[in-house]
């Protein structure tokens, strides 16, 4: 039996209450039956049998204008793979991850062609270090041994002006400047995990390799409101960009053998199955899960919690990989990734309603603070949308969220000034933007950048650019649940109850608006029409 | 009212036809008039009686002269406000015309007086002696100084400055000595006391159960002998290496680790602190035993004695006021100086910190406004001398216009409910209503309360708790403070409030009766004309209150403001330097968590565990040593990373920065840190850290002072220290040799730090920052009124509670070091 295809549910009276996803918890909310609907991801695609076989074959039959990989390897050469940081997948893979498998295969057939110049970089672009159990779990203890102790396991540093190299610029008056290592390289083989639409493609290099001074072009306020959506690589101002940037490269005479994975939306275990599960279907044992955690964790402090949230280790499955020129296997990827998550949805509504969890790709082993939370909900979930949002302009959207104001200062320390003193100021995208270039170039942001794990100093700015879009398009988002002055901090309006974030909502769209309420995760990606 | 007065008041004089008349042209001398009742003598006779000259006798100071005390404590006084307002600018002029200062000291035999000075006594027609050591917690032997011996000093200084006078003025009369002593040289015990002096009592009354004065018979030489000797007793006794000890246990329990000067410092303190305590209570003791309430009646009474008794050829009145307050009238309704004897007791009353108080309903509180004292004393000076021996006039109101304390304590109770003070939060006080309970039951009461408020405090100090916990102890400690305030008023003031003896006051309108009419309108002393109601209402409450600096109104909090204040100057641009400590003060990690992250960094499972169960079994002692010395501690623990590679350690010390001391930071320390920095402020890390440890942090610090460890050839730590870490009161003084270097001035720099061991620190400049101070600092904080951070801790994240590395490293077998299995079992023999 295939899997089934997502699925827009109806709310009637009888429906019984949804999930929404509450942080680290959950709430169950009635929504108004008659005028709002529920969009279900679809169930996770069929995994691939050998992931193993599958990588090998896809090296060996490369898509688009590119010779197997074997063909490129040669004693030698220079030889350096990226690939994705922690930022993917979401929630972290159960061992072995994708990125191990792929680059196992990679580095057998570079030792079988006699490479010894090979070094691993995680393209971190302006991303915090990773750190040795993050990199050992991505690669696994065998690259990881061998690689890590020789020097020879890299993390990009888009600070370290002598490890950078300026490219040139685009028609455009881009700056195109990515690392030494990988431009100086023979080849640059880039083991990416494309978990939603917008990741991959040129952005793998292009982005993830370059330096502040090149990302700043397309991660600005006006790029994200030409960005519609970032979901959508052809309405994307980003990719856009992005695209031109690699063209760039591609023409620089750096060759980029891109090799793209996909994954199903298995994104929970057992043990959390009722979240991946429509609730009328709710089997006995998942109504006894959902019980037995919510109220557990109900009762934990907010940090245990988030201990045991994350240390869930989804149980994704590879459901596609190709290799080749970056182009044709990102249009390849797209399908696949479109396959799994797109859902048919008619029309727009005038609230648009969304459970946060307690993960988005920023907080990975640490704290989701508001900002993060804003672009969770304005930026990620509000860009889900291919042809037009899922709310219409003028609408609301009303988000379920903790929103503490608690900041992992060791992985966010720009984040908490931004949001004490730059949030404070004004929460207008191109207001915000005055105070980029302070942050960008704060030495002891680019310190703790450079050597700690933290965040660059510039990426909160671009945390609040993602929201641009939805700002623009949205008259009022309301959080709740929320910490009432954190929430207010971000601009938004906090509300206690579902109910009486509807009834606020009304004061803004009207009476009886009618709600779509996105379930996600697991995720999806709304075809509105 | 009883007529049964001895001798003297048997004989009236003729009346009195102008007071003003009568000194007129007189030169009279007053000693005491940078006091109470002094000053208001000074400006009343200046201001009232025209042409008279007044010398004033003030003791020289290091660091003014008597003319320099004279202008700057006595005419500056709002005493003179009237008469500056009345004169304009001539006040000065004739202020100089009218007053002078006499430099000596009536703690001293012949009052200090040179030949130039004796010449100016002798010019005196009338002497004044108003001065006296007031309060009733005088240390002993003071009080026997100035109370008891300073009368008979002054009569002696007048006897013999006497031919002088003959000579300089031949055929005036002999100095007129007019003694201000205390009504309670009675006692306190039950039924009249008449104006007559002991001796007189017991002539005329041989049995002691017929008057209410105090006659017990007092050896008064052996006294002032006992007296004198107990200081230096108390003094051998507090040199006793017991004794010693307990103070610099003391010392030590308020400090902690502050280092040995300041510990002694503290115990030198505490040691003279305990001589005076001492000396305080064994003269209550004393004079209780005698029958005299406190030291200070019991040595005013034996200087009234040993005046009369060694210097019958001076010519001596006695005025013996009850308990002087506020001006009724003069110069201005309410003017008062200094906080006196009620009014800690009505401000503590009025900020709800006494609940209970002892004292009898029905019974009198003998209260004088203080210009009756004034205008008496005139009064007695301008009738001159009695020629049948020396007169005594109580100037009390207990006899003819009581004051009933139950009524004083409603007429209180009454204007604070309608007139309430506002707490810190801008609350109004809800004043208690006592029930008048004994004063043995009172002061039982609060001893208990107070040994037990002790006990929890010495308690709480020993744990070494900060934040929430530590707010509790400052509360403990406040109500320690206030019971043990409140047990001070009782023991020192219940007396008073029992008092049941009345005060007789026929002499005094006696006195009152040979003025003229307009005289008994201008210098009005028959306590009669108080109206009591409107005078505590109306006239003392205000007053107090106005001088009490309390607040009266709800407005801002009192706390907030205060904070914005201290966070306004810690930040001002001026400042020129912030120091900041590291441990909990920065980072809430210390020295231990980083040997155990980086030890464990290497280890296996198995080990971890070993190294835990090891460092928690040490725990105990290690804070012991931490507590006991801070340098200590740091060379013997840091023994342990003897043989550690250095290079490894430096590398893992970087991740170390990363996982753990980042996390566990103050992001608000941090931030307060680079606000300084933006303010183009230098800024310097004390720490006694290892300097591996906290090299990452190096870029938000111009300097950076912290332990460093020898390294041997081939590159492994030697486990010793490169120079004396700095901790305690070495920060003080590298600090000091840093600003030196640097030219910058401590006293524009702001220290940040969160224990009592860096007082030194703290101390040593001009802006100190107690940053989520443990108990001890919490306490010498709010004593000092040092500004105070509370920090929040940043979230949890998801490490782990123990401060071990993450356990997936490369290649555990290659790197793990000999030196960290042996760091973890130093016991062991090293192979």
């Amino acid at each position: 039996m295939s899997p089934r295809p997502g699925f827009v549910l109806e709310v009637e009276r009888s429906t019984p209450p949804t999930l929404f996803w509450h942080g680290e918890g959950f709430r169950l909310e009635r929504l108004p039956a008659g005028r709002s609907r529920v969009i279900y991801a679809p169930e996770p695609a069929r995994a691939l049998e050998d992931p193993r076989a599958a990588i090998r074959h896809a090296l060996d039959h490369p898509l688009g204008d590119s010779e197997p990989l074997r063909a490129y390897l040669r004693p030698g050469m220079r030889l350096t793979v990226a690939f994705d940081d922690v930022s993917l997948p979401l929630p972290p893979m159960q061992a072995p991850d994708v990125r191990q498998l792929v680059i196992e295969e990679v580095l057998e057939l570079a030792a079988e062609a006699g490479v010894d110049d090979v070094v691993l970089i995680a393209a971190l672009a302006l991303h915090r270090r990773m750190t040795d159990a993050e990199l050992l779990h991505a690669l696994g203890r065998r690259v990881y041994d061998s690689f890590s102790p020789a020097g020879r396991l890299l993390q990009h540093d888009a600070e370290d002006a002598s490890n950078l190299v300026h490219l040139g610029c685009t028609d455009e008056g881009e700056d195109v400047e990515i690392s030494k290592r990988a431009a100086t390289s023979d080849l640059i083989v880039y083991v990416n995990i494309n978990l939603v639409a917008m990741d991959g493609g040129h952005k793998s290099v292009a982005t993830g390799l370059a330096s502040y001074r090149s990302i700043r072009h397309h991660h600005n306020p006006d790029t994200m409101r030409r960005s519609r959506s970032f979901m959508d690589m052809h309405h994307s101002e980003l990719h856009s960009s992005n695209w031109r940037m690699g063209r760039l490269i591609a023409a620089s005479g750096i060759r980029v053998f891109q090799i793209e994975t996909t994954l199903n939306n298995d994104t929970f275990p057992d043990s959390f199955g009722f979240l991946q599960r429509r609730e009328w279907e709710w089997s006995l044992r998942d109504r006894a899960s959902f019980l037995a955690s919510s109220s557990a964790l109900e009762r934990l402090p907010a940090s245990l919690s988030r201990s045991i949230f994350h240390s869930i280790r989804s149980p994704h499955a590879m459901s596609s990989v190709q290799a080749g020129e970056v182009e044709a296997v990102h249009a390849r990827t797209l399908e696949n990734v479109y396959a799994q998550q797109l859902v048919e949805v008619e029309g727009q509504s005038d609230v648009l309603t969304m459970g946060l969890p307690y993960i988005c790709p920023y907080n990975v082993n640490s704290i989701m603070n508001p900002v993060l939370v804003a672009c969770l909900g304005l930026g990620y979930f509000f860009n889900l949308y291919r042809g037009k949002p899922l709310v219409r302009e003028g609408g609301v959207v009303i988000m379920s969220h903790p929103t503490r104001s608690e900041f992992h200062p060791g992985h966010h320390p720009s984040y908490i000034d931004f949001f004490e003193h730059v949030l404070a100021e004004s929460t207008d995208p191109v207001e915000v933007a005055k105070h980029e270039e302070a942050y960008a170039t704060d030495p002891w942001y680019v310190h703790l950048y450079r050597t700690a794990h933290a965040y660059h100093g510039v990426h909160p700015f671009y945390m609040w650019y993602w929201c641009a879009h939805a700002l623009d398009h949205l008259s009022a988002v309301i959080v709740v649940g929320g910490e009432r002055d954190a929430v207010r901090r971000l601009g938004f309006r906090p509300a206690s109850t579902l109910s009486d974030a509807l009834e606020m909502a009304s004061d803004v769209v009207g009476p009886s608006p009618t709600i779509t309420h996105m379930r996600t995760p697991p995720l999806l990606l709304a075809g509105v029409i | 009212m009883r007529g049964d007065a001895a001798g003297p008041a048997e004989t009236p004089a003729g009346p009195i036809e102008s007071v003003a008349t009568a000194l007129a042209g007189k030169r009279i001398l007053v000693t005491g008039a940078t006091g109470f009742l002094g000053t208001a003598l000074v400006e009343r006779l200046v201001r009232s009686i025209p042409s008279c000259q007044v010398v004033v006798l003030v003791r020289p100071t290091r660091r003014s002269d008597a003319s320099d005390r004279l202008k700057r404590e006595i005419l500056r006084n709002d005493c003179f406000d009237r008469l500056r307002e009345e004169l304009g600018t001539s006040f000065d002029g004739v202020m100089a015309g009218r007053v002078t200062a006499l430099a000596g000291d009536v703690s001293t035999d012949g009052l200090g007086l040179e030949s130039a000075g004796i010449d100016t006594l002798a010019t005196c027609d009338v002497v004044v002696h108003s001065a006296a050591s007031v309060a009733f917690d005088a240390p002993f032997d003071t009080a026997v100084e100035v109370n008891l011996l300073g009368p008979s000093r002054v009569a002696g200084a007048i006897e013999a400055a006497a031919t002088r006078r003959a000579e300089l003025s031949p055929g005036s009369a002999a100095t007129h000595l007019v003694s201000v002593s205390t009504a309670y040289v009675a006692g306190t015990h039950q039924g009249f006391a008449s104006e007559t002096l002991a001796s007189e009592a017991v002539r005329t009354s041989p049995s002691s159960r017929t008057h209410s004065t105090v006659t017990t018979e007092v050896d008064i030489p052996a006294e002032i002998a006992a007296a004198r000797r107990l200081r230096a007793d108390l003094q051998a006794e507090s040199r006793r290496a017991a004794r010693l000890r307990a103070f610099e246990a003391a010392a030590r329990r308020e400090l902690g680790a502050a280092g040995p000067h300041l510990v002694a410092e503290k115990a030198e303190k505490l040691r003279e602190d305990w001589v005076h305590a001492q000396l305080v209570a064994e003269g209550r003791s004393r004079s209780q035993a005698l029958g005299w309430p406190d030291a200070y009646a019991f040595t005013k009474a034996l200087g009234e004695r040993l005046l009369v008794g060694d210097h019958p050829t001076v010519p001596l009145s006695v005025v013996r006021p009850s308990i002087i307050e506020s001006a009724l009238a003069e110069p201005r309704p309410g003017w008062i100086r200094g906080f006196r004897m009620a009014e800690p007791i009505i401000v503590s009353y009025a900020r709800g910190l006494l609940a209970e108080f002892p004292g009898i309903r029905e019974g009198v509180t003998d209260v004088i406004p203080v210009d009756l004292v004034v205008a008496a004393i005139i009064a007695v000076a301008a009738a001159g001398p009695d020629p049948a021996g020396p007169g005594v006039y109580q100037v009390a109101s207990g006899v003819r216009n009581p004051l009933r304390y139950g009524h004083l304590v409603d007429l209180v109770h009454s204007w604070f409910s309608d007139h309430p003070l506002y707490d810190s939060r801008g609350q109004p006080i809800v004043v208690p209503q006592w029930s008048f309970p004994g004063r043995g039951r009172v002061q039982r009461q609060l001893r208990r309360a107070t040994k037990m408020l002790s006990y929890t405090e010495r308690l709480l100090g020993a744990l070494p708790v900060r934040g929430a916990a530590a707010r509790v102890e400052a509360r403990v400690e406040e109500r320690h403070g206030q019971a043990e305030r409140a047990l001070g008023y009782v023991e020192l003031y219940g007396a008073y409030t029992e008092t049941e003896a009345l005060f007789s006051v026929d002499r005094l309108l006696e006195l009152a009766s040979r003025l003229s009419p307009e005289d008994r309108q201008a210098f009005s002393f028959d306590p009669a004309v108080i109206d009591w109601d409107r005078y505590v209402h109306d006239i003392h409450l205000p007053s107090v209150v106005e001088h009490a600096r309390v607040r009266t109104s709800p407005g801002r909090s009192a706390i907030r403001s205060r904070t914005e204040r201290g966070l306004k100057a810690v930040l001002a641009p001026e400042r020129q330097l912030a120091v900041f400590d590291l441990e909990n003060t920065l980072i809430a990690s210390n020295v231990v968590e980083s040997y155990a992250w980086l030890a464990t960094r290497h280890l296996t499972p198995l080990e971890r565990a070993r190294l835990a169960t090891r460092l928690a079994l040490e725990a105990p002692s290690l804070a012991a040593l931490d507590r006991r010395d801070r340098g200590d501690f740091l060379r013997t623990f840091y023994r342990r990373y003897e043989g550690a590679p250095a290079e490894l350690l430096r590398a893992d010390a970087q991740e170390m920065f990363a996982d753990l001391l980042m996390a566990k930071s103050f992001p608000a320390g941090i931030a307060r840190l680079r606000h300084h920095r933006g303010l183009g402020q230098r800024t310097v890390l004390i720490t006694g850290a290892l300097d591996f440890v906290v090299e990452p942090l190096r870029p938000l610090f111009d300097e950076v002072i912290c332990a460093e460890l020898g390294t041997t050839p081939d590159g492994r730590f030697t486990g010793q220290l490169q120079r004396v870490p700095p901790t305690g009161e070495a920060r003080a003084l590298v600090l000091a040799e840093y600003a030196k270097r640097e030219g910058i001035d401590l006293a524009e720099a702001v220290a940040y730090a969160d224990s009592a061991s860096d007082l030194a620190l703290l101390e040593a400049v001009g802006f100190p920052v107690a940053v989520n101070p443990e108990a001890r600092l919490a306490a010498i904080a709010r004593r000092r009124g040092w500004h105070v951070e509370r920090w929040r801790a940043s979230a949890k994240g998801i490490r782990s509670p123990l401060p071990f590395a993450a356990r997936e490293i490369a290649d555990p077998g290659a790197c793990r070091a000999a030196i960290y299995s042996r760091g973890a079992d130093r016991q062991e023999p090293v192979g």
